[in-house]
């Protein structure tokens, strides 16, 4: 059947058999292979993307059910090519050693993201209760925890210093 | 990835027509809501169903509310806005304590009430708690609704009372004064099924119990409940030692049976462990010590 | 907030070396966060077809019939593949690493769960996995061997039947250490009044690596040119391409494997699985690219699971706590097939280490080797060839002593570990130990948990415990372990005869950018970034001038993988060494251009310098650039700076560490809590101490999960009950503490920049702490073990004096 999903900003038309799972959607029918996928049953979380804004396991969505849906992966995170352009999250995954392999890593952002935009300051606790239902082999968790903060603080102080230069524009 | 097999697919518009589609596709057609019970299950090829019917886009189902003496569950509403409900926050501590260890915050995002009563799973969460609710559910079919009691919805390991034509469309809970709730899992891990877990509602009437209600999950209870243990605390006074004499009831009349999860004899001996701290702790609760 | 900063000393380190090493971001992660690291599934041929894997349901079953007809009249399927095809080509089974054989697709029997009896061919992974449902295998169902207790039993029915002549499942018989003296030793113990025989039956029970990235290959068979292109996830790409070749009767040139980026190893990558060779065949077959990805119950199923030792182990000690000898009894079970990968001399892998990091009089163990029905493998999960299991048997052991002396088992170890005088130390079974500091690193590692300040909050939760409080049981668990790693050397280490040594390359461009290329394959170590670190430290460029080249047969130099914490001790060796190849060319090239003579040249700040002359200095890149040119240079000497060499390692590197673990346990449900845990690692020279942090962090993840909750246990039909991820729970964040780090630093004696392994030191030295923490405890109820996965109802049980037994179905 034909199904539009609004792809990282950008609807996609295809016509796609019911039981074609929106991983294999993203990964299959419109090549982006950030999202990846680790078992059968639901667990691992290396599949997470955002639906409607919401991060879900792709592995257990039918691409139909996403039809007329808006769906974010990993690839639509940054906003350019430079590494100015990154995410805080994806520039915290970096600079906290927040990944290893790589495997799990885009469905890992897509989770701190949507975490973020819920919680600006997380505490380490909420960060690895948000990331319990994704399994990571390499980092023991930690340097992941490390990361997520690293980018809320971040933006923290991006905010801090837009809201200084705002301040100062109206007395000016 | 394992995939599932193939099938036809209808997006339902209203409960009226998904209550049409289901009576015309027959009973090899299957309503999804979340799909986090259905699709695992067709991944591995345990369940074929010819025909899905998807009731994603029914508004009309999802929500909680207060109704009256009631508080209104839509069986579209999803296991993470059960956890975020003020209401529920409120009035059933036993759904706060329950949904946070239903599996995991993802899988919470999509799964829903409605889904996770239909697949009927002997270990899940949710019954056991709606059973100790004493909760019933609304079911729709295209000669009109009938309520029936949780307590009667489950018929056996993935079996309800909901015919291949009907749906649930709401889950509703009393609400009752003086009554504290909580609920306890031993998981070999965070997001497994429970080895056994146990829920409690206590209704005080002064220094003793009014009424009780007894939820287990994963050891064999009959409909989830422990009404044998729940028979001894009607009428007893609101002491440890009431809750102890509880627990032990309802560690003899489970049937747990022996898995990776654990063997017999631990099962039963968590039965009597949990059941006694949820009543413990439901009791804190109705006094609002907790 | 606490502990969410990359610790202050990566960054120090950074700025505080000039030579390239400390924390950098590393170089490889700019396409990971992007999504855009390429693995084995991303890949997509023109023309692709998808493969799918039929498994046997049984564990031990004829095969009387196979019919594909219905499968083949699928639409959508291109072929059908079963043992009959493979043998007419003769590839019907092929050899294991460990000279043994293994079926491919099965052709009489089949003799695990989850076995591979046919290939179908489709234009879709979906349509490939319908037509499995297609084929009809009619099975004569056989009693299985499955308690590896019990493989040896005269009536056990026999695994291997397909080796001519066999009449029962005994594998090998393997030993290590002197029996006789060790022998006396125990007997001198058992007679006197001040000493005493302890000993304990210990199971490491069988567990899976599970990458997060199952296994899969895309085969691509060119038919005019006779290539074939593998794309395959490896960890050792190269004795790949020579296996193919020696199995296949492919021409080693015209193979090239291609490992590109790999969702994580462990080991589960080293072995070569019938999945690849079915796809190769498949892509003969057809002459189109063939992919074949198995899924997560096929992975956990069929391909290498890791451990399985069933030990029993004792010590002799004196009353006052000094270790006098250690002896041990192995019973391996090594599944169908004997697929085990260790270099060849070693059937038990380094399991010889089992002496630990203690001065013994005498040791011995003695291992024997059996075939269930059950899958193959005994490869790895990050074990440096079975020294996990020596580790966990050693530091078991010692707590069992210091429970029956009644001994803080902190202070039984101080009393016998080596000590620092006694390096280079050779072990009572042969190893020379290179370096360490052992007391100094325990004491480290005690004071960073507050030990002393530990024991007096769990005598106080006893005490409360015992008066009938609802509080949990504190245990505080401890091990120090040493491990070698880093194989070679190749004249004792070898796989199917292949040395144990890895090459290098390095091109120095004319603009100064160099290229490495190196054998082994990253899973994830940052090879990217820390091998361009030794580089530039080596010539005083930026790492980030460096390309490091790794996982393409044709495009990088012959080695042996990835595997066993061998890429610094022996690739990073390699890549140290033919950098320093190039600086001694740049030099000869540096002394022309300065019309100098070589012995007044000085290495200085990264330029080579003429001693005593301030200003007369060449930089690498301005040396390169020269080496290109019309430079006139002295004769012999052929201009560029390129430079190969070999590496074979003259012995193993010896990391070792001190770890402490503290746990909670709820003595009404056995459940366990991890609260804290510090492991203090000493691996020689640290190249990016952020990598080396994030090696040891994954590692203690691995040990929590293995000591708590991962298990493969099998029913007595043989029916696998640890093959999907609600079945093989892997640890989350919620069952992981923020682990606290130490390091204690005593480079390798003989490395070239001092640095030892790490990528397994925390797998190898976390199970037993966590173990021991939970044991501890238990000790008010009188527990001294309990075997692994210590589940909440394991502890119960072990609780009750009626622990299970956790290699088999719980019943």
């Amino acid at each position: 059947m034909e199904i539009t999903v609004v792809v990282n900003g950008r609807p996609h038309t295809r016509d796609v058999e019911p039981r074609l799972l929106l991983t294999h959607f993203l990964r299959d029918e419109l090549s982006l292979t950030g999202t990846h996928w680790g078992c059968d049953t639901t667990t691992c979380g290396a599949c997470t993307v955002r639906l409607d804004g919401v991060p879900v396991k792709s592995c257990t969505v039918l691409a139909v059910m996403a039809d007329g849906a808006r769906v974010d992966t990993v690839e639509g995170l940054a906003t350019g090519w430079g590494e100015g352009d990154l995410d805080p999250v994806q520039q915290g995954f970096m600079t906290c050693h927040g990944l290893q392999c790589g495997f799990c890593t885009p469905g890992m952002l897509m989770t701190s993201r949507a975490l973020l935009d819920q919680d600006p300051d997380p505490s380490p606790e909420t960060i690895r209760e948000a990331i319990s239902g994704q399994i990571c082999r390499c980092t023991g968790y930690e340097n992941i925890v490390r990361s997520v903060r690293w980018a809320a603080e971040a933006e923290q102080a991006a905010r801090a210093t837009a809201a200084s230069t705002e301040a100062s524009g109206v007395s000016s | 990835m394992q995939v599932p097999a193939s099938f036809a697919y209808e997006r339902a518009s209203s409960v009226r027509d998904a209550l049409d589609l289901l009576r015309r596709h027959g009973p090899d057609a299957r309503p999804i809501a979340g799909g986090h019970s259905l699709l695992p299950m067709m991944k591995l090829r345990l369940a074929e169903p010819t025909v899905l019917v998807d009731l994603g886009g029914l508004a009309e189902l999802a929500g909680v509310a207060i109704e009256g003496t009631n508080i209104r569950f839509g069986a579209m509403t999803r296991h993470a806005d059960v956890l975020a409900s003020p209401v529920v926050a409120e009035h059933l501590p036993i759904l706060v304590d329950a949904e946070r260890v239903i599996a995991d915050p993802l899988v919470r995002n999509r799964g829903t009430v409605g889904g996770s009563l239909c697949q009927a799973d002997p270990s899940e969460d949710l019954s056991a708690a709606f059973s100790a609710l004493r909760a019933s559910v609304v079911i729709s079919g295209t000669n009109g609704d009938r309520v029936v009691a949780v307590r009667d919805f489950h018929r056996g390991p993935y079996e309800t009372a909901v015919a291949h034509d009907e749906l649930v469309t709401d889950v509703l809970v009393p609400i009752r004064p003086r009554t504290g709730s909580a609920y306890a899992k031993v998981e070999r891990r965070a997001g497994d099924w429970a080895v056994a877990a146990a829920g409690a509602v206590l209704t005080l009437d002064g220094d003793r119990i009014a009424d009780a209600g007894i939820g287990l999950a994963a050891v064999g209870a009959t409909h989830f409940v422990a009404v044998e243990a729940e028979e001894s605390l009607r009428g007893a006074p609101a002491t440890p030692a009431s809750f102890t004499t509880a627990g032990a009831l309802a560690a003899e009349h489970v049937r747990p049976v022996a898995d990776q999860r654990g063997p017999v004899d631990y099962k039963r001996h968590l039965v009597e462990v949990l059941v006694t701290r949820t009543l413990t702790r439901a009791a804190a609760r109705a006094r609002g010590e907790a | 907030m606490e502990g969410v900063r990359p610790p202050e000393e990566w960054i120090r380190a950074a700025a505080e070396t000039p030579r390239g090493y400390g924390a950098m971001k590393r170089k490889e992660d700019a396409r990971f966060v992007r999504g855009r690291g390429r693995y084995v599934d991303d890949v997509v041929l023109p023309g692709m077809l998808h493969g799918a894997v039929l498994r046997s349901p049984l564990a031990h079953a004829r095969i009387v019939a196979i019919d594909t007809s219905a499968a083949e009249a699928h639409p959508r399927v291109r072929a059908v593949i079963t043992g009959e095809t493979l043998a007419v080509l003769g590839l019907a089974w092929m050899p294991t690493l460990m000279q043994d054989t293994q079926a491919v697709l099965a052709t009489d029997k089949v003799r695990f769960q989850g076995q591979e009896v046919a290939f179908v061919v489709a234009d879709d992974h979906y349509a490939a996995r319908d037509a499995l449902d297609l084929i009809d295998v009619e099975y004569e169902p056989l009693p299985p061997t499955i308690d590896a207790r019990r493989a040896l039993e005269p009536d056990a029915p026999v695994v291997r039947d397909d080796q001519e002549g066999r009449t029962d499942n005994h594998v090998f018989d393997w030993s290590s250490g002197d029996a006789a003296a060790t022998d006396a030793v125990f007997a001198e113990a058992a007679a006197r009044p001040d000493q005493q025989v302890i000993g304990a039956d210990v199971l490491y029970p069988r567990v899976h690596p599970a990458p997060l990235e199952t296994c899969g290959a895309v085969a691509d068979m060119d038919p005019v040119t006779g290539k074939l292109t593998l794309w395959t996830t490896t960890q050792a790409p190269h004795a790949h391409r020579t296996i193919y070749a020696m199995v296949a009767g492919l021409p080693e040139h015209k193979i090239r494997v291609v490992s590109p980026d790999i969702g994580g190893g462990f080991g589960n990558k080293v072995g070569i699985y019938p999945g690849y060779v079915c796809a190769i065949v498949a892509s003969i077959v057809t002459g189109v690219p063939v992919k074949w990805m198995e899924d997560r119950s096929e992975n956990l199923m069929s391909t290498s699971f890791a451990r399985d030792y069933h030990m029993r182990g004792e010590v002799a000690v004196t009353a006052d706590g000094r270790l006098r000898a250690v002896r041990v009894h192995v019973l391996a079970d090594h599944g169908a097939f004997n697929a085990t990968a260790q270099p060849t001399a070693f059937p038990a892998g380094f399991f010889g280490v089992f002496t630990g990091s203690y001065d013994l009089e005498a040791a011995h163990c003695a291992v024997t080797g059996v075939y269930t029905h059950k899958a193959p493998g005994g490869v790895a999960y990050a074990c440096s060839f079975r020294i996990t299991e020596a580790v966990y048997l050693i530091e078991r052991l010692v707590d069992v002593v210091a429970h029956d002396l009644g001994m803080d088992p902190a202070e039984l170890r101080r009393r016998n570990l080596l000590r620092p005088d006694q390096f280079p130390y050779r072990s009572a079974t042969g190893w020379e130990y290179d370096s360490g500091d052992y007391p100094h690193t325990l004491q480290v590692a005690l004071e960073k948990a507050g030990y002393d300040e530990l024991r007096r909050e769990q005598a106080e939760l006893w005490r409360r415990h015992a008066a009938g409080e609802d509080v949990p049981l504190r245990g505080i668990g401890l091990s120090f372990f040493t491990e070698a790693v880093g194989a070679g050397p190749r004249r004792t280490m070898d796989i199917l005869g292949l040395g144990m040594a890895d090459g290098a390359e390095l091109r120095v461009h004319p603009t100064g950018k160099a290229v490495l290329r190196v054998s082994c394959q990253s899973q994830g170590q940052g090879h990217e970034t820390t091998f361009a670190q030794v580089v530039a430290a080596e010539l005083g460029i930026s790492p980030d001038d460096v390309e490091v080249v790794h996982g393409d047969t044709d495009q990088t130099p012959f080695g042996l993988g990835t595997y066993g914490s061998r890429s610094t001790p022996v690739s990073g060796a390699a890549t140290a060494i033919v950098a320093r190849k190039v600086r001694e060319r740049a030099k000869i090239v540096a002394a022309a251009m300065m019309e100098a003579e070589l012995e007044d040249l000085e290495w200085r700040h990264g330029s080579w310098a003429v001693r005593g002359v301030e200003g007369a200095s060449r930089t690498l890149a301005e040396i390169a650039l020269a080496a290109h040119s019309d430079l006139e240079l002295p004769e012999g000497v052929e201009g560029h700076l390129d430079a190969t060499t070999v590496y074979n390692p003259p012995n193993l590197t010896y990391p070792c560490g001190a770890y402490v673990c503290v746990v909670d346990v709820d003595p009404g449900t056995g459940e366990v809590h991890v609260r804290r845990f510090v492991a203090v690692d000493d691996c020689g020279v640290r190249i990016n101490p952020m990598i080396v942090e994030g090696q040891v962090h994954g590692g203690l993840a691995d040990g929590v999960g293995m000591a708590l909750m991962q298990s493969i246990a099998f029913d007595l039909e043989g029916n696998c009950l640890g093959g999907s991820f609600m079945d093989y729970l892997l640890p989350t964040a919620l069952e992981c503490p923020s682990w606290e780090l130490g390091e204690t630093v005593t480079p390798s004696p003989h490395h070239p920049i001092g640095a030892k392994g790490v990528g397994e030191s925390a797998t190898v030295g976390s199970p037993p702490a966590v173990v021991n923490a939970v044991i501890d405890a238990l000790s008010p109820y009188g527990v001294r073990h309990a075997d692994m996965p210590l589940t909440p109802a394991a502890v119960w049980r072990a609780m009750q004096g009626r622990p299970l037994r956790t290699d088999l179905a719980i019943s």
